[in-house]
Order: C-alpha cells, then sequence, then structure tokens
C-alpha cells in the first residue's frame, strides 16, 4: 500500500513538538518518494546524524515501503538560520 | 567474499524468524559472521561509501550526489572503496541493519558511520565534511584557509 502524506504528518505530529513541518511527495502520487523538513525544539542539542535518526526511527516503518526519502532537521535556530541564508 | 559469508550465514538463521517478536527478529537478523564481515567492510578503506552502481556510473540519484561530493573533495580513489549493493541484496538489507540507518547511499570514514546523502549535503555546505575529510587525514590540511568562495 502506497505511504500517504497524512500518515508520515500524523506520526511526526504525534511524536514531535512541531514549529513547522513540510511534507513533499516527489514521487508525482504513487506515494514511493518523500522529502521532509521538520523544524522542533526536540533537536535541540542533538547532531544532525541524531536528528536524522530519530526520524527514520520513528518512520521506520513508512521508509522501508519508499524508494526514497529525504530529510531535513532543524532546531527552531537552525532554521532561522537557513532562511536567513536561503534568501 | 562478503556476499558469500553473508548468503551462506542468513538461511541458517530463518527458521527462528517466525518465533522471535518483530524487535528481536530485526536485531538478530544480522548473525555474528555477517556483522563481522561487514565491520571489515567499512573499515576496508579509510572512506567506505555503500551505494547503487559505481562512482563511473551511479544507478541512483543519491548516489550520484553523494559520488560527486567525494569528488569535489577530492578524495582520492586509493583512500576509498564503494560497493555497489545492487549487486549483493543480502548487504543491501545487511548493511542497512549494520548501519541502523534505512537508506542507501551511506558513508564511512574511518569505520565511523557518517551518513546519507541528506547529512553529506549538509555538511559539505557548512564545511563540516571538509573538517571531518581532513580530521582522519583523507584529504590534506590546507595551509591557509581559501577566501569565501561561497556562492551557493
Amino acid at each position: 500500500m502506497p505511504v500517504q502524506i497524512q500518515t508520515l504528518e500524523q506520526a511526526i505530529r504525534a511524536a514531535f513538538p512541531v514549529s513547522h513541518l513540510e511534507i513533499e511527495d516527489q514521487s508525482s502520487g504513487c506515494g514511493e518518494s518523500y522529502s521532509v523538513l521538520l523544524v522542533s525544539v526536540a533537536f535541540e542539542g542533538k547532531t544532525t546524524l541524531a536528528k536524522h535518526r530519530l526520524i527514520n526511527e520513528l518512520l521506520k516503518n513508512e521508509i522501508a515501503q519508499m524508494h526514497a526519502f529525504s530529510q531535513k532537521t532543524f532546531t527552531p535556530a537552525q532554521y532561522e538560520a537557513y532562511l536567513a541564508k536561503a534568501t | 567474499m562478503l556476499r558469500a559469508a553473508i548468503r551462506s550465514s542468513l538461511p541458517a538463521l530463518r527458521p527462528a524468524f517466525s518465533q522471535g517478536s518483530p524487535s528481536l527478529l530485526f536485531r538478530r537478523l544480522l548473525s555474528e559472521q555477517a556483522r563481522s564481515q561487514i565491520q571489515s567492510a567499512v573499515t576496508a578503506s579509510p572512506v567506505v561509501l555503500f551505494m547503487k552502481g559505481n562512482p563511473q556510473i551511479p544507478q541512483c540519484g543519491f548516489s550520484r550526489a553523494v559520488v560527486q561530493i567525494l569528488d569535489l573533495h577530492q578524495v582520492s580513489p586509493e583512500k576509498m572503496k564503494t560497493y555497489d549493493v545492487l549487486e549483493d541484496s543480502e548487504l543491501r538489507s545487511g548493511i542497512k541493519e549494520f548501519s541502523e540507518w534505512p537508506t542507501i547511499p551511506q558513508l564511512y570514514v574511518n569505520g565511523e558511520f557518517v551518513g546519507g546523502c541528506d547529512i553529506l549535503m549538509s555538511m559539505h555546505q557548512s564545511g563540516e565534511l571538509e573538517q571531518l575529510l581532513e580530521r582522519h587525514g583523507v584529504i590534506p590540511k590546507l595551509a591557509a584557509e581559501e577566501p569565501q568562495s561561497a556562492q551557493s
């Protein structure tokens, strides 16, 4: 069964205090490829590797069903810096 | 060698799967033998990349991106070894469990898991990757910092 965007969103919102969340279906609808951007205070003091492991663990079953999964994880302060850089 | 070892060790484990709980199953999927084979694979070279395809012909955009990043940092071929997981399905699943990381590509530096494509991209952009490669002696340290030339 294809992975639904709602499934990912619910799982993430249930597990982390979310300041900002973007989930993009990059598969043209077949549910095989998603990209997630999550900003959360839960990431304070964690390395990028540790942050990604949190998401990987949470979405383990869903990721196993996809072809591709990409993620960006930020603390609120890191996200501000990221936005400032991007503009 | 790696392939043969992982393959030979897996069938013996299969009957046990039906009994254990899912989490136990997950942890026991890799036999000690398979684990030690992968351990020696990740330490076979200072830089080890598990990818889809090979550096000349990557079979996946994420693998291609990582190869390009390493190329940008001028990691020399003698210091790098790549494994094509598409040629070896046991390795493909084995490395995911070994690293506890669900996706390919995966990069190891001096036996230590660094990350997949997203992490390498962000480390590349922040300069952390260069520092890491320098610290592990994979690329020579620059005597003086180059002036800022980032225009991304």
